[in-house]
């Protein structure tokens, strides 16, 4: 029955007429329709290849049959398979002088063939006659071929053809040309710069087709230069006016909008010249006021117009009244059940949130629903926007929604993108350490290996070198704290990147030498073992560099050791002979006994792409790198000359002076037996902290109560200027009756004033900071014990045994380390010890107020608040600057300090080789 | 510009593929076979806007449109509006819907060079050239009769020549 419906339809077809396809060919396309599965399709395709080489190959072939068989290659290639066997062939028929074939001929060519394909000098002449036929079509096809065929050496054998039919009588003709000679300006540029005039030219052409389609060329001369192209502003205008008021022939209304194409074009043109010119932009005004006004938003096209007319009044010199109709239309967009409109509604509230902030306040619940929509394009569109609208108030909801979502796709594309993303913000918003430590730790946790590697050699560095308080305790705690987040890391079941391995391995390899250099007997566990194996054959050098070193430190004796990996190196500089001096005598022997010189890489034939590849690595560094100039202060808040309460833009400020005064108090909970159970509590709040923002945390729950959530907003609407209090009054209203959780949401991403959700965070990081501290005495503890035992703490144990993994986050690492040494070499100075004695000073005044969360909590009021009041723009800049790397010039030359951190896996570190070999 | 033009069923089997820079056969069927898989992922009643950067490189978006068994896809930078694409893509449907009466995936199988033809005329260069489908189609039938008719003159010189060899 399918059959037979299918030859009637055949049959059908048949009798349409006009192509003249042959039984062979419909049996082609019917076999392929049916096959069932790719391998069967490559079959019958692969037969037909056969039959099509035989075939051509027969000589005296009928033209018409020669056509069909043209098209069928066409149709193998569109399939997947090479024809390049036929391309002879569809060259041959663009010189045939029937027009259907050649014609043909033209399509074949233009599909197959690539600008620099040795077949196109055949065809040069060709087309070189064919423009100058009397036959417009003829010509029509010639020029189809140009725009594609031609490149910039065939250039000058046709320009001249090409110029000359800008004069052409046809409109049909001149438009093409201009289009073709476009084409022309995009591939080679300097090859028709003479000619750019002519573009402007027949920007006055009776024809408005042949003038819209001078509009292409001439915005892609504007984007590159819109100086000198100043002086047609006042013809686009005046062009732009007459479109609108309908003064083209009806033939070029579409869908009842008067040639909306030539509108789009020429609004991206105005964007352009107009932006930053304040002369231009007035004679602008009127027109865009009109084309907004009148413009049908029921239409698709209609819509396409108006969004332009917003990305223009974004762009050009702000005028008041124009942003606000172009708001109109934004609310109009975001209100609308198309998907395809609010995208656009979010793309163009991302253009005008620069230029007037509190129109993102007005539209908050849209975005919210376009951030849950299953659409994922809106979705993305909409991250584009919070990406746009971030500030230090609103940078933890944001990473934290952009970390969710890059946890939940798939696509490895897009997922790098919004790590990176991820990781730019926390560099330049975070707003606390701890903050920016764990939000690196879930990007590198889920997105591993797309992260550029420099990027955790920074956070390595960062953690290592301390952040440039003046205290090393802060530093010290926030070490621990974060060493303590990677042992959680180390616990879960997969170790997926292999930098993860490289930072295993390297630790691996300190901790057994320090128990060589201790005098210890060295007995390797089997997880050990076997991963170093594992690394022994890893396909990456560095990882079997790194495991060979190791089983070559093993086998050495203590003193050896101890040259290799001196104990405490920390902050010490390494001076790393980069041109290898020590090896000069060697080199020289070598010479003398008659070896080649080295020869410099780039000096090498055919290393040039090696060379390449080495210095776009070194410029992907310098991008991702952290920065370490100053950091910009945080983008201005959205209302920032009307609000005074914005002022708690400033609140990261607060934050980081509680922290350092609270630390030294809640490590009082060292001393006590509860270490572990503080332990947990932090690693709740944690949670919680990072996950769906629905602050349920007993402590944050009081502070966030919803009862507080008017009356922070009233406190805005007083303070907003008359206009925006109607519209934010009754967004207010409307909240009431709005999901809780969109509300909370709504407000911490676009309140300016986010001061119950800051306090509640500042009450996680004292707790945790309690947590890390408590940590610290405990570690010292611990040390005790390990060091009475010989066996090495299990820091890099992947087994799965629970009891080891749980009782690994409590002990601290690096002050186990500290400890070994103090074991041997009590003269070398332990600064944390030194924190752990005064502490107790300072936390015995406040020993009490420790023991419940809600006490400190209070504490924690009362300490932010005075900062927060006396905040300025002075202390904003403070914090980023302890959240980067302070040392900024000699950041690079550390490079070898931080190999020695094990944390630079594609660095050289010659002292080791030196060592190793002597 | 517009970059390419896709036209494929809902198995993924391109129909008319259209690439206005040049890309190697291989890579062209790749990037098809992405967009198909990114298509066919895609819930109904969603924007007709995808993310495409990932497959056709940095700066290019995609509108495609569903009709039938049949996906519509245009490719283009941003220099082009997406919107302004998603009508272009119903100006070329409507084209063939006039021209073949009720268009349906076997008319565009079986009129390749038909189907370029109209499509050369909407979009030429990679440019927009024609958006009234009237006008193409007035193009376009002037095309079929030139065509038919240098094909009857070519029928009529050729026997006679036949003739005159005999």
């Amino acid at each position: 029955m399918e059959q037979l419906k299918t030859i009637g339809r055949e049959l059908a077809m048949g009798s349409q007429g006009g192509f003249g396809q042959s039984k062979e060919f419909l049996d082609l396309v019917k076999s392929i329709g049916e096959a069932r599965s790719k391998a069967e399709e490559d079959r019958i395709v692969l037969r037909e290849i056969e039959t099509l080489k035989r075939r051509l190959l027969e000589p005296d072939i009928p033209k018409r049959k020669m056509k069909e068989y043209i098209i069928r290659l066409l149709y193998v290639e569109m399939l997947g398979h090479d024809a390049s066997f036929g391309y002879i062939h569809a060259v041959k028929m663009t010189h045939d002088d029937a027009l259907p074939l050649k014609r043909t001929g033209y399509l074949a060519v233009t599909l197959f063939l690539s600008d620099d394909h040795d077949l196109i000098i055949l065809i040069v002449n060709t087309i070189q006659k064919d423009l100058r036929s009397d036959n417009y079509l003829v010509v029509c096809a010639a020029l189809n071929a140009v725009c594609k065929l031609i490149n910039d050496e065939t250039i000058p054998a046709v320009l001249p053809q090409v110029v000359e039919l800008l004069g052409h009588s046809k409109e049909a003709v001149r438009k093409k040309a201009v289009m073709a000679l476009h084409r022309f300006y995009q591939k080679s540029p300097g090859a028709v710069s003479h000619l750019v005039s002519n573009f402007r030219k027949r920007l006055c052409d009776n024809d408005p087709g042949v003038m819209g389609a001078s509009l292409c060329p001439l915005f892609d001369l504007v984007t590159i230069d819109a100086k000198s192209y100043k002086d047609l502003v006042s013809s686009f205008v005046s062009i732009l006016k007459q479109v609108a008021e309908r003064r083209l022939p009806k033939s070029y209304d579409y869908h009842q909008m008067p040639a909306p194409f030539i509108q789009v074009k020429l609004l991206k043109i105005l964007a352009l010249l107009g932006s930053g010119d304040k002369q231009a932009s007035e004679s602008m005004y009127t027109v865009l006021g009109d084309i907004i006004r009148k413009s049908d938003s029921s239409t698709n096209i209609g819509n396409a117009v108006l969004y332009e007319c917003i990305c223009c009044v974004a762009s050009i010199h702000p005028n008041p009244k124009l942003l606000e109709s172009a708001a109109d239309v934004i609310a109009k967009f975001l209100k609308s059940d198309s998907h395809n409109l609010k995208y656009m509604g979010i793309d163009a509230l991302g253009r005008l949130i620069k230029l007037s902030p509190q129109i993102a306040e007005q539209h908050q619940l849209a975005v919210i629903d376009c951030l849950e929509d299953p659409d994922d394009t809106l979705k993305r569109k909409t991250f584009e926007l919070l990406y746009k609208m971030t500030k230090s108030s609103n940078v933890e909801v944001i990473v934290d929604r952009m970390v969710d979502y890059m946890i939940s796709i798939s696509d490895d594309h897009y997922k790098t993108y919004i790590a990176s993303r991820c990781v730019e913000l926390a560099e330049q918003f975070a707003p606390s350490n701890h903050w920016f430590i764990q939000t690196m730790n879930k990007v590198f946790e889920h997105a591993g290996d797309l992260v550029n590697i420099k990027v955790a050699h920074n956070l390595m560095r960062l953690i290592a070198e301390g952040f440039g308080e003046d205290d090393d305790a802060t530093d010290s705690q926030l070490r621990s704290s974060a060493v303590e987040s990677y042992l959680r890391i180390i616990g879960e079941p997969k170790l997926p990147s292999m930098f993860l391995q490289a930072y295993a391995i390297s630790a691996l390899m300190k901790i057994y030498a320090f128990e060589v250099a201790a005098g210890r007997k060295v007995d390797m566990l089997p997880e050990c073992q076997s991963f170093i194996e594992e690394l022994l054959a890893s396909h990456s050098t560095d990882l079997q560099q790194r495991a060979y070193e190791l089983q070559a430190v093993v086998g050495l004796d203590a003193q050896a050791v101890q040259a290799i990996l001196p104990r405490d190196t920390r902050c010490e500089e390494i001076e790393v002979d980069k041109d290898l001096s020590f090896l000069n005598g060697y080199v020289d022997q070598a010479i003398e006994k008659g070896a080649q010189p080295y020869i410099a890489e780039d000096e090498r034939n055919g290393m040039g792409n090696v060379s390449n590849l080495r210095s776009q690595d070194q410029h992907e560094s310098i991008q991702h790198g952290l920065r370490f100039e100053a950091y910009e202060l945080p983008k201005p808040p959205m209302q920032s000359k009307v609000d005074p309460v914005s002022s708690t833009d400033v609140v990261p400020v607060p934050e980081a002076l509680s922290y350092r005064e609270t630390h030294p108090i809640s490590s009082v909970g060292s001393t006590s037996e509860a270490g572990s159970s503080e332990l947990k509590l932090r690693l709740d709040g944690v949670q919680k902290k990072w996950g769906r923002p629905t602050y349920s945390t007993p402590t944050s729950s009081t502070t966030n109560s919803p009862s507080e959530k008017p009356a922070n907003g009233a406190s805005h609407v007083d303070s907003a200027t008359a206009s925006y209090s109607k519209s934010r009054d009754s967004q207010n209203t409307k909240k009431t009756e709005i999901d809780p959780e969109k509300q909370k949401l709504a407000a911490s991403l676009f309140g300016g004033s986010s001061q119950p959700e800051r306090r509640s965070s500042t009450g996680h990081k004292a707790s945790r900071s309690s947590g890390g501290a408590a940590d610290g005495s405990r570690g010292s503890k611990a040390v005790e014990k390990t060091i009475q035992q010989p066996p090495p703490p299990d820091l890099l144990d992947f087994s799965d045994e629970p009891t080891v993994t749980s009782a690994l986050p409590s002990v601290d690492p690096f002050k186990q380390l500290e400890g070994l040494l103090d074991s041997s070499m009590s003269s070398t100075t332990n600064h944390n010890a030194g924190t752990a004695t005064i502490a107790p000073d300072i936390m015995s005044l406040y020993g009490d107020s420790t023991a419940s969360q809600d006490s400190l909590d209070i504490f924690h009021g009362l300490s932010t608040e005075p900062t927060g009041a006396t905040s300025g723009e002075t202390t904003v800049t403070t914090l980023p600057q302890s959240v980067k790397g302070p040392n900024a010039k000699d950041a690079l030359e550390k490079d070898a300090l931080v190999r020695q951190m094990g944390v630079n896996p594609t660095s050289q570190n010659p002292n080791l080789f030196r060592d190793l070999l002597g | 510009m517009i970059r390419a033009v896709l036209v494929m069923n809902t198995q993924g089997r391109p129909r008319i593929t259209k690439f206005y820079e040049f890309w190697p056969v291989e890579k062209q069927h790749e990037a098809i076979r992405n967009v198909f898989s990114v298509l066919c992922s895609r819930a109904e009643h969603v924007s007709n806007f995808v993310d495409a950067e990932s497959i056709f490189g940095p700066d290019s978006r995609l509108v495609y449109k569903h009709f039938a068994t049949l996906y519509f896809v245009f490719i283009f930078d941003s220099s082009e509006n997406e919107l302004a694409m998603l009508d272009l893509i119903q100006v070329f449907v409507e084209t063939l819907d006039k021209c073949f009466r009720n268009v349906c995936e076997l008319d565009i199988v079986f009129n390749y060079s038909k189907i370029h033809a109209i499509l050369d005329e909407i979009i030429f260069g990679g440019q927009v050239l024609e958006t009234s489908s009237t006008e193409v189609m007035k193009a376009v039938e002037e095309i079929t009769k030139l065509e038919a008719a240098s094909n009857a003159i070519n029928l009529v010189s050729k026997s006679v020549s036949n003739w005159r060899s005999r």
